[in-house]
């Protein structure tokens, strides 16, 4: 089952990427549909079979490198943790292949877009199903290919290019600290296997690595490179910006790469490799610092932005930063859950987005929307529950609500409780979470607002048109709300309470809430009931600010936007990060690579070399050029010196013996 | 002493006219000296016990080769008082090569020392018993046959080739025709002729 | 100096090898005189050739010579009828003109 799992995407992206003239464009999006679908029912099975029922394996496939000790394999490895992730991945990844069929069904080209998306299925699979290092980072960089193609898949428009490259160019910053941190794990550990690494892991403490002339406990460096690694692709506060660009490409794609799974690659890599977080506790603490910052800063930016899309990517990266904090804090299975969650009501987000720009033909500005939920209904109640399940409405202590309500809150107050207990940056990370989460809940009721409520602000011709979506994108949006409803409630138990301790079956710790309660010996662990209400108290001030301003005072923010106040420019231009990175990065490499291209190349190495080689053989040439005269007695001079010269060379020789 | 005469004149005869080969403004003149070079070496040759080869360089370089220098010259109608200019521009660079060249052979002439081995990896010992001719003539047919076939070979395209180079057809020259004349038919040279009376064949 | 050696025919051939090479420096126009000092050079080879086989007993050396001769008649005779060409096609024979090796 797990071969059909991981080999089955593969096999229908082969098929129809390369065969789709034959087979036709239907057939190709049967085949990767049908693949994927059975994958996901695959993965279900997999994972009432390998995480409820505890029995947790590894499969090998085939033995990739063996270059003396260095033995790397071909595995599917199936715990509790890549169960999870096998889940989301493949049933996200199902009800996109279906979406798709709605959404891309004016495009000529979607049986490519199909094997993208089954080719990113696969290189995903295999990134969570990893036994080594090495194999994880194949997926890694197979799931950045994919995402690469995907957004640049209108290839055609300028700026989707553009993205595309920024997005890889980005991750290839966080794909080089991953790289090293490989190459270091295997510096100190000699060998790339989970099982090897984590099983000497409490050895390694004492070890050291030279780097740039510097000391470093290998640990942290290695935990810190790793860290770089998942901040590029979970796109974490300094290297996020290639995430809002990347909504560029077509909406299904945002939906499962840039929401649902390859942006949380970062977090189950950090989830993964636990044993070497739990003992780094200096990069614990950067990772908490940059996750809360990361959620701060994205939900202030998701307030100015106006693309529904953007939106909605920014509310991403601010979620990936809750998870980044909490997996910080020690908190892996709460930052495991969230994730889970997250990936149902974030894709059921975006691709309730991709319903009215469909609907719209393909309008992505909210400020030319409005009014519209008669006309889009269906699409209008998805809308609501995802937002209701992102902003984590539900009623506290009785543990009743959305599936954000059970994930994030987990998180929120288990922060308190870091905090309490004196983990670093606990109690930023607990405020930041709270004020980010009065935010989300403004912006997230901001784009409700703005795109269903209120006048229509769009032209006419549009709203004349304006239509629901086609049942086969409404049936995803349906299965996702039913996962974003009830995926918090049902699971909560088994990812961070009294099942946690038997679910994650050791490949992850049960965490601090599991544990304190119900583990053995367990004293209670809560947090006081005022922490427990905090965070649907900012929620609903967020609602209210948001009404009050996009529904009462309707016109109002338009106005602030209008005089151009320096606050709302700062965020619109998300704090100005890529006009810093452009000055920085883009002038400073590009000065830098003149220099290298003008002086360095042209002047040193082709002026040396090859330009210099061809210059000195054309002089050189001009002058043997006048040998060549023609005359034969001149060649007659030449060959005369010439015997001249070897009888010299003779004489001298005799007399020399 | 007689020996010693006989070569300061033979080669002292050589090196002039070879001289005077280079230097001659009339180049038949310069022909007549090479002959008289020839000559000269064919004298040396004689002294040193080779007569076979100076015979052959009688023949073959005076007889043939010279001549045929002799026929070209004559035969070209060439201003060859013009292409003797520049002669003296080039002397001091000809004069300081050759030196040059001299100055070598010369310490080689000096410094020159037999090998210990010599008399003992002789390819053809000279046979005390044959006059030269027929110990050459045993030697060759016999030892170097295959480079004497060669050396025909050689001589057969060089006359080949300096025909073909030569060769030419001219216009307008009217050659017989044996085969053609013989295989002639009787259709081609006669035509009968119906003649009316009174009117004649014109 | 009265005992005739090997050296005294080394030194002839020398001498003889020395004016060719001269003759082809200072002729640069009239290829028949080139032709002749050709012919020069390969007499003073074969005065060595000889001088070396009578000094040493051995007949390979004139045997060679021969061989010599032979490459030297074949030489003369293309040589020559090259020139016969060139003149039919120029109406000189001035080397000077011929430059079609230029490269």
């Amino acid at each position: 089952m797990a071969y059909i799992v991981v080999l089955g995407p593969l096999l229908a992206a082969i098929i129809a990427g390369l065969f789709h003239k034959q087979i036709g464009t239907r057939a190709s999006q049967t085949i990767t549909t049908g693949a994927v679908i059975i994958a996901a029912l695959g993965s279900a099975w997999l994972f009432i079979d390998v995480a409820m029922l505890g029995n947790a394996r590894t499969y090998q496939l085939a033995q990739w490198m063996a270059v003396g000790d260095f033995n790397i394999s071909w595995d599917i490895r199936l715990d509790s943790l890549s169960a999870v992730m096998l889940v989301v991945i493949t049933s996200v990844s199902a009800l996109v292949h279906v979406y798709s069929w709605g959404y891309m069904s004016e495009d000529p080209h979607r049986a490519r877009f199909f094997a993208y998306l089954s080719l990113f299925t696969f290189a995903m699979l295999s990134l969570v199903t990893a036994d080594n290092f090495l194999q994880m980072f194949f997926g890694w960089e197979g799931v950045g290919l994919a995402s690469y193609l995907l957004i640049g898949f209108w290839y055609k428009k300028k700026s989707a290019n553009d993205a595309a490259i920024k997005a890889f160019v980005t991750n290839r910053v966080g794909d080089f600290g991953l790289a090293l941190g490989v190459m270091a794990v295997f510096a100190v550990f000699g060998s790339l296997s989970f099982d090897d690494v984590f099983a000497q892991v409490q050895d390694g403490t004492a070890h050291t690595l030279t780097l740039f002339g510097m000391e470093f406990m290998a640990l942290e460096l290695i935990a810190f490179l790793l860290f770089i690694g998942a901040m590029g692709k979970s796109a974490q506060f300094f290297l996020h910006v290639w995430l809002p660009d990347a909504m560029e490409g077509p909406t299904p794609v945002s939906a499962l790469i840039h929401a649902a799974t390859m942006v949380t690659a970062g977090v189950f890599l950090v989830c993964r490799c636990y044993p070497i977080y739990e003992l780094a506790p200096n990069t614990s603490a950067i990772i908490t610092f940059i996750g809360a910052t990361t959620a701060l800063f994205a939900a202030t930016v998701g307030l100015a932005q106006n693309d529904i899309k953007r939106v909605i990517a920014y509310s991403t990266c601010s979620q990936l930063g809750y998870m980044f904090f909490a997996a910080g804090l020690g908190l892996y299975s709460a930052a495991m859950f969230h994730l889970f969650t997250h990936a149902f009501f974030k894709a059921l987000l975006f691709l309730g987005a991709g319903s009215v720009i469909h609907g719209l033909h393909h309008e992505q500005d909210m400020r030319n929307m409005g009014g519209i939920y008669k006309l889009l209904p269906v699409t209008w109640i998805m809308m609501l529950i995802g937002t209701l399940a992102l902003t984590g409405v539900g009623i506290p202590l009785l543990n009743l609500g959305f599936a954000g309500f059970y994930s994030k809150d987990m998180i929120i107050e288990e922060a308190f409780m870091a905090g309490a207990d004196g983990v670093t940056f606990g109690f930023f990370a607990f405020v930041v979470a709270l004020i980010a989460a009065g935010l989300t809940s403004f912006y997230s009721w901001r784009l409700i607002f703005m795109t269903f409520h209120g006048k229509f602000r769009g032209d006419k011709h549009t709203l004349d048109h304006a239509h629901e979506s086609p049942w086969i994108m409404i049936v995803p949006l349906l299965l996702l709300a039913i996962g974003a409803v009830f995926a918090g409630g049902l699971f909560r138990s088994d990812f961070v309470a009294r099942g946690a301790l038997e679910f994650w079956g050791g490949s992850l710790p049960a965490g601090p809430y599991a544990e304190g309660n119900y583990g053995e010996g367990a004293t209670g662990h809560h947090p006081p009931t005022w922490v427990l209400f905090a965070p649907v108290t900012v929620t609903a001030i967020g609602f209210i600010l948001s009404y009050w301003f996009y529904v009462v005072k309707e016109g109002l923010p338009a106005k602030i936007a209008a005089r151009g106040g320096p606050l709302h420019s700062f965020l619109y231009n998300k704090w100005y990060f890529d006009e810093i990175y452009d000055f920085v990065f883009v002038r400073g490499t590009r000065g830098l690579g003149d220099l290298f291209w003008k002086i360095g190349d042209k002047r040193l190495i082709d002026g040396l070399g090859p330009d210099g080689f061809a210059a000195t053989a054309l002089k050189a040439g001009q002058r043997v050029v006048r040998l060549q005269s023609g005359y034969l007695y001149h060649y007659a001079f030449v060959m005369l010196i010439g015997v001249l010269g070897l009888a010299v060379w003779l004489v001298a020789r005799a007399g020399g013996q | 002493m007689l020996q010693a005469a006989a070569f300061y004149i033979l080669a002292s005869t050589a090196v002039i006219s070879a001289f005077m080969v280079v230097a001659a403004r009339n180049p038949v003149r310069a022909v007549l000296f090479l002959i008289l070079t020839f000559f000269s070496a064919a004298g040396l040759f004689v002294m040193l016990g080779a007569e076979f080869l100076a015979m052959l360089l009688v023949i073959v370089y005076v007889g043939a080769v010279a001549v045929l220098f002799l026929f070209v010259v004559m035969m070209l109608d060439v201003d060859f008082a013009a292409l003797k200019e520049g002669f003296l521009n080039y002397l001091p660079l000809g004069g300081a090569v050759a030196l040059a060249l001299a100055a070598i052979l010369a310490l080689t002439g000096i410094g020159w020392v037999t090998a210990d081995t010599a008399a003992t990896s002789l390819q053809a010992p000279i046979p005390a018993d044959m006059s030269n001719p027929e110990a050459l003539g045993a030697v060759l047919y016999d030892r170097y046959v295959l480079f004497f076939q060669l050396a025909g070979l050689i001589l057969l395209v060089a006359m080949i080739g300096a025909i073909v180079l030569t060769l030419r057809h001219r216009d307008g020259v009217r050659r017989q025709n044996i085969a053609r004349q013989v295989g002639r038919k009787r259709e081609e040279a006669v035509e009968l002729v119906d003649v009316k009376s009174g009117e004649g064949i014109g | 100096m009265l005992e005739i050696g090997l050296g005294h025919y080394l030194t002839l051939a020398a001498i003889l090898f020395t004016i060719g090479v001269f003759g082809i420096f200072v002729n640069r126009k009239n290829v028949i005189i080139l032709l002749m000092s050709i012919e020069l050079l390969l007499l003073a080879v074969n005065i060595n050739l000889v001088a070396f086989s009578a000094h040493l007993g051995d007949l390979a050396g004139q045997v060679f010579a021969m061989f010599i001769l032979t490459v030297a008649a074949a030489e003369a005779a293309v040589g020559l009828a090259i020139l016969v060409v060139f003149f039919r096609n120029r109406g000189d024979i001035a080397v000077e003109g011929v430059n079609l090796m230029k490269g």
